[in-house]
């Protein structure tokens, strides 16, 4: 257990130090994300109401596609200079890349939601009538869905000719569960309807389902040729 | 220490790649120090690729660092003896991306040495280095050599290692076609592809 997790604390630290060096996620997702804000912000003019009704949906499509965009990045550097072959000639745990890769994910989105987060509640002049407090762990839960799940099918997709689109078509239909959780939980919270329990329920057994599947899957992914 | 020669397409880096597990064989099966499941013996071999195996945005040290963890070792001063071993200075700060191609290699084994390997697979480590930078990691792989290592080195610069390697493997479309104790003549290798 603590060999996985000096593995993950160096690969981590190394995805975050040639994250820090290069800005290719942070900033791709950076500017998408704000083309998408803008972009709908045009394209709707919605009363307050009907904006707590659709910026649940609005904010986490936003997120899914700009999270694709870093997604994309994540096994592209292990690529370059075939890296990724050191690593599997090493005896190092193959879950401790997947588990490093999938932490670094979920911070770089989880950076970009803290950024983009005011720009949609001043966008669309957002105040949550239920308890605002819950969207923390509801955005935690959501992200890492997205995350542990597009970490494992960039890797599957990363030999494919054109991974770029291989990666969405493989994460968004998986990750249709997750999505429909996040935005209904994050919807009932800005409305105040309901609680949003059930549905922070139904997004921790998907993670801890998909989370432990990629685990044991990814040594067969990494290895495969 | 083995010398793997052959034309380009020979199968000399597949082979090499089969024998550190990065490739599984069409057919028969390989065994490495008495152990057909590679995974379990991956600790005691280093593997330098064509490609440098290294991340062009950090450093020789910060590099080897991470690498190192891999295999276990936190020893901050392995990481600085190992570069030194291959004729570099720790010291340098300049990014992998910025060495010229010879620093690179010789970095790249600096990497697959790290851990103190009992067996290496060197796929070209003689391309684009500079002729004394050669003659020195000629010499290291010798001394690694004696000290009880087994090297198997795939090379088009065969005569680099006359004298150094105890075998010259040729390869010819996925076979060995001749195991010799010196480089086979051009005019017997000629003979032998008829």
């Amino acid at each position: 257990m603590s060999l996985l997790a000096a593995i993950t604390g160096a690969a981590l630290a190394k995805d975050l130090r040639l994250e820090w060096r290069s800005k290719d996620a942070i900033n791709a997702m950076l500017f998408f994300a704000l083309l998408v804000v803008v972009i709908f912000s045009f394209s709707f003019n919605p009363t307050a109401e009907e904006s707590r009704q659709i910026a649940g949906g609005l904010i986490w499509v936003a997120f899914l596609f700009a999270a694709v965009v870093a997604l994309n990045q994540t096994w592209a550097r292990e690529l370059r200079n075939q890296v990724l072959d050191a690593y599997r000639v090493s005896p190092a745990p193959a879950s401790a890349l997947f588990l490093s890769k999938a932490l670094g994910n979920f911070i770089f989105v989880s950076v970009l939601e803290a950024l983009m987060a005011p720009l949609f509640i001043i966008f669309y002049s957002l105040r949550a009538l239920g308890p605002a407090w819950q969207l923390i762990p509801i955005g935690a839960l959501g992200t890492w869905a997205i995350v542990v799940n597009g970490t494992f099918f960039a890797a599957m997709s990363l030999r494919t000719r054109s991974r770029e689109i291989m990666l969405p078509l493989l994460l968004f239909p998986i990750s249709i569960p997750a999505l429909l959780a996040t935005v209904n939980a994050t919807s009932l919270i800005l409305t105040g309807e309901a609680s949003a329990k059930v549905w922070i329920a139904l997004l921790v057994a998907y993670d801890v389902v998909f989370t432990t599947g990629c685990l044991l899957l990814f040594e067969t992914v990494l290895h495969a040729e | 220490m083995y010398a793997i020669l052959g034309d380009n397409g020979a199968g000399k880096t597949t082979l090499l790649r089969a024998l550190a597990g990065l490739t599984k064989p069409t057919r028969g099966s390989i065994s490495v120090s008495g152990s057909v499941d590679i995974r379990s013996v991956c600790p005691y071999f280093g593997y330098m690729a064509h490609p440098s195996l290294l991340y062009d945005e950090m450093n020789g040290t910060e590099n080897l660092r991470y690498f190192a963890r891999l295999y276990g070792i936190r020893n901050e001063q392995r990481c600085a003896e190992v570069i030194r071993l291959v004729g570099l200075d720790p010291q340098l700060a300049r990014p992998v991306g910025q060495y010229s191609q010879g620093m690179r290699q010789r970095m790249s084994l600096a990497r697959a040495l790290i851990h103190d390997p009992k067996i290496l697979f060197l796929d070209e480590p003689f391309s684009n280095v500079d002729a004394s930078s050669t003659h020195e990691m000629v010499k290291l792989l010798v001394n690694m050599r004696d000290s009880g290592k087994t090297i198997v080195v795939v090379t088009h610069q065969a005569q680099l290692l006359e004298g150094a390697a105890d075998e010259f493997v040729w390869m010819r479309e996925g076979q060995i076609v001749s195991r010799t104790a010196a480089i086979p003549s051009p005019d017997r290798r000629e003979s032998e592809r008829q």
